[in-house]
């Protein structure tokens, strides 16, 4: 399941910030990849209606990179 | 040319903390916060759960019902506020005073509730045609414009539309139309009524609002609790004030303004930082000369830590013995009319030696070690307050106030 969250992260972010699909690494932070708190709530927001589930924001506020919200996704899907 | 000193002869307000400027105040003074669960929205279908909405509110006692139909719920809000300040200013509108008289009101986005039902008929009603007032109910300048109706004043009218900082620029602006001898007297503040679905899922989106309560500066915090409601003052030269024999409630003596040019939602330190110190040198005054901040503090992560920080760096070593609160913590964030529940707050804190406290307050987080006077008023006699508001789209308001002494 983690490689499919993680490919929707990774065409969600090379779609929006213009970034090349090959730089957007599972160990990437949102920073190195241009994404500010905005555009994480938007990136989230995303990955909520496509996996059909909810972070919470207490939890959304710790997810900075892509590691953690492909952790945060799996959380809510469970 | 020679400046005017600006007063406030009236205060009114409609607000989850009371519905008039006395039970307002009791209920800061006594720490009893308006928070509590929502109603006129079905709270199934939204996150969160709580906000800061007015019970029993009933208009007809101040607005005659023909006018009612007329007006949106924030514009009657806004009309009996400031029925409520200027029944305590005792100024009577007369063709002599009328066009020079200002009325100057915020609120971020004007009559969401009639809007609202316009497309309900269309889109979940299948009708065809939608109520015939939609527009002049919803317009963001419906509440001056009614407000300028109801008691006849006929010099500038208008609204600012700045988010959560609408309030603030209005009094502002108003503060300068008397202080620079444009107007004599003007009504100002601000209304809003967040509690539609609508809105509420729009600010559900944006997760900023907590889901429980709000707790500035506390490590707690998760987020802002709405609020809704109308706040308006009676401002006046105070030659016209003295002349009539008015009571006057305090004294605004500073205004600053800025905008960060830097991000939509995220303030900038020091666009917040130079709107102080603008107010400050407005007024004429040394930052030690501030006794008390009402604070923006919305509760959520980012603007704390920055607000506080901003506070330090502007006020040094004095920040060590400056005590700030953020009264959102009970009234909630009221978004456009925020800022005037604030500067009565501010008025009242100056005129009766009480700080009004941050409610709801667990821990202090890193980077907010400051006085925020948790969770209980404290009495205190101080001369000059700030009252800041830091807006979504950069914009930063902060109005200057000095307590009332002869």
């Amino acid at each position: 399941m983690s490689e499919i969250i993680f490919d929707k992260i990774a065409a969600v972010i090379s779609a929006k910030k213009g970034v090349s699909r090959e730089l957007i690494k599972f160990e990437s932070t949102f920073e190195e990849l241009g994404l500010d708190s905005l555009d994480a709530v938007e990136l989230i927001a995303d990955l909520e209606d496509e996996f059909n589930v909810t972070i919470p924001n207490i939890e959304l506020q710790n997810i900075k990179s892509v590691k953690q919200a492909v952790n945060g996704l799996e959380k809510a899907m469970q | 040319m020679i400046l005017r000193r600006v007063v406030v002869t009236g205060t009114g307000i409609v607000s989850a903390c009371g519905l008039n400027t006395d039970d307002f105040w009791k209920s800061l003074v006594d720490c009893r916060s308006g928070i509590g669960p929502f109603s006129s929205v079905d709270a199934d279908l939204i996150r969160f759960k709580n906000g800061a909405e007015i019970k029993h509110f009933d208009p007809t006692f101040s607005i005659e019902k023909s006018d009612l139909d007329l007006m949106d719920r924030f514009t009657q809000l806004a009309v009996v506020a400031a029925k409520e300040a200027v029944k305590q200013s005792g100024i009577e509108f007369n063709e002599e005073n009328a066009y020079r008289t200002a009325v100057i009101l915020g609120t971020s986005m004007g009559g969401v509730g009639t809007q609202e039902q316009s497309y309900i008929d269309l889109y979940q009603e299948k009708k065809t045609r939608v109520h015939p007032l939609s527009i002049p109910k919803t317009m963001l300048n419906a509440a001056s414009s009614n407000v300028s109706m109801q008691m006849g004043i006929k010099g500038p009218v208008y609204t600012i539309s700045t988010a959560c900082a609408s309030s603030n620029h209005a009094i502002g602006n108003a503060f300068w139309l008397i202080r620079n001898g444009i107007c004599d007297q003007a009504i100002s503040g601000g209304s809003e009524t967040p509690f539609t679905y609508t809105f509420l899922k729009a600010w559900e989106a944006i997760r900023v609002v907590a889901p429980d309560t709000c707790r500035p500066f506390s490590k707690t915090r998760q987020g802002m609790i709405l609020g809704e409601g109308a706040g308006m003052l009676v401002l006046e030269s105070l030659e016209h004030a003295t002349k009539r024999g008015a009571i006057i409630l305090g004294e605004i003596i500073g205004f600053g303004m800025t905008s960060d040019a830097s991000h939509i939602t995220k303030p900038d330190q020091k666009g917040a930082e130079r709107a102080m110190n603008f107010a400050l040198e407005d007024a004429h005054l040394s930052p030690e000369k501030i006794g008390y901040i009402n604070a923006h503090g919305t509760g959520t992560l980012i603007n704390d830590t920055m607000e506080v920080a901003a506070i330090k760096s502007i006020f040094q070593e004095h920040a060590n013995h400056l005590p700030i609160s953020s009264t959102k913590s009970l009234h909630g964030h009221a978004l456009g009319a925020t800022s005037s529940f604030e500067a009565i707050a501010t008025i009242m804190a100056l005129k009766n030696g009480i700080l009004p406290p941050t409610a709801n307050f667990e821990e202090i987080d890193a980077g907010c070690e400051i006085d925020i006077i948790p969770n209980k008023s404290r009495e205190k006699h101080i001369h000059y307050a700030l009252s800041n508001a830091f807006a979504f789209g950069g914009l930063n308001a902060v109005l200057a106030f000095k307590k009332w002494e002869e």
